[in-house]
């Protein structure tokens, strides 16, 4: 699946975009996030606060307890301070 | 009667009055038209700015906009709906936003205008980072942005 990553998020891991194929154990938002920290330093920072992290599945906002199976794009960002 | 709504994300600045003009020119529907504008500030807290850029997603700031707007457009009897955003870099006095709610009274477009900035606040995927003499920063979202998006969800 593709993760995207915007502002803070972005910045502190280094890259705006990737794939990833995390194993079947994660199942959810929460479990990627947590997944994701444990891939390095720059991931760990960008969700050292978990509850910060907003999260988007295919475009749509979603909590921590959606289900990630079938998700094309799953995106984590700050909360949004647009308007 | 179904209205589509003007929904556009863009790096240009662009012109109130002639937005306002293209929603209503011509028409004979439309008795009132509340515009709200958000401007870029030249200071935060006392510290001057030197711009912000706005950052956004794109396809999903798109879609969540299109669905407040629809959701503004089956809660009250709209005539008329623009929606415009700005990204990129945008220096003090610039627009950042716009939204024109157009109706045949002024109560339900005052209404629909709050709402939808309301939403867009809370829920748009948008993000400002701030320039200023000590570099640059992102802005941290206000907890009273989520308390007025909600609150339109009580009655």
């Amino acid at each position: 699946m593709k993760v995207k990553y915007f502002a803070w998020v972005r910045e502190r891991i280094g890259v705006s975009e990737e794939s990833v194929e995390p194993p079947a154990s994660v199942r959810t938002v929460a479990d990627l996030i947590g997944w994701l920290s444990g891939r390095g330093e720059t991931y760990a920072y960008a969700f050292e606060k978990p509850k910060v992290i907003r999260a988007a599945i295919d475009h749509t906002h979603v909590k921590p307890d959606a289900p990630i199976s079938g998700a094309r794009e799953i995106a984590f960002f700050p909360p949004m301070t647009g308007g | 009667m179904s209205i589509t709504a003007t929904i556009r994300i863009q790096e240009s600045d662009f012109d109130v009055g002639q937005e306002i003009a293209a929603l209503t020119t011509g028409r004979t529907d439309i008795g009132a038209v509340v515009s709200f504008s958000g401007i870029c500030r030249g200071s935060e807290n006392g510290e001057p700015i030197a711009a912000l850029t706005l950052e956004h997603y794109p396809g999903m700031a798109e879609a969540e906009i299109k669905r407040h707007a629809d959701e503004a457009m089956s809660r009250w009897p709209l005539t008329g709906l623009t929606v415009i955003h700005r990204v990129g870099r945008i220096t003090p006095g610039e627009n950042i936003v716009v939204v024109l709610a157009a109706s045949r009274h002024r109560q339900a477009a005052f209404q629909a205008a709050e709402f939808l900035m309301d939403y867009l606040k809370a829920n748009a995927p948008f993000w400002k980072c701030e320039e200023s003499r000590k570099g640059t920063s992102w802005i941290e979202a206000r907890d009273h942005d989520d308390a007025a998006a909600a609150r339109w969800t009580k009655s």
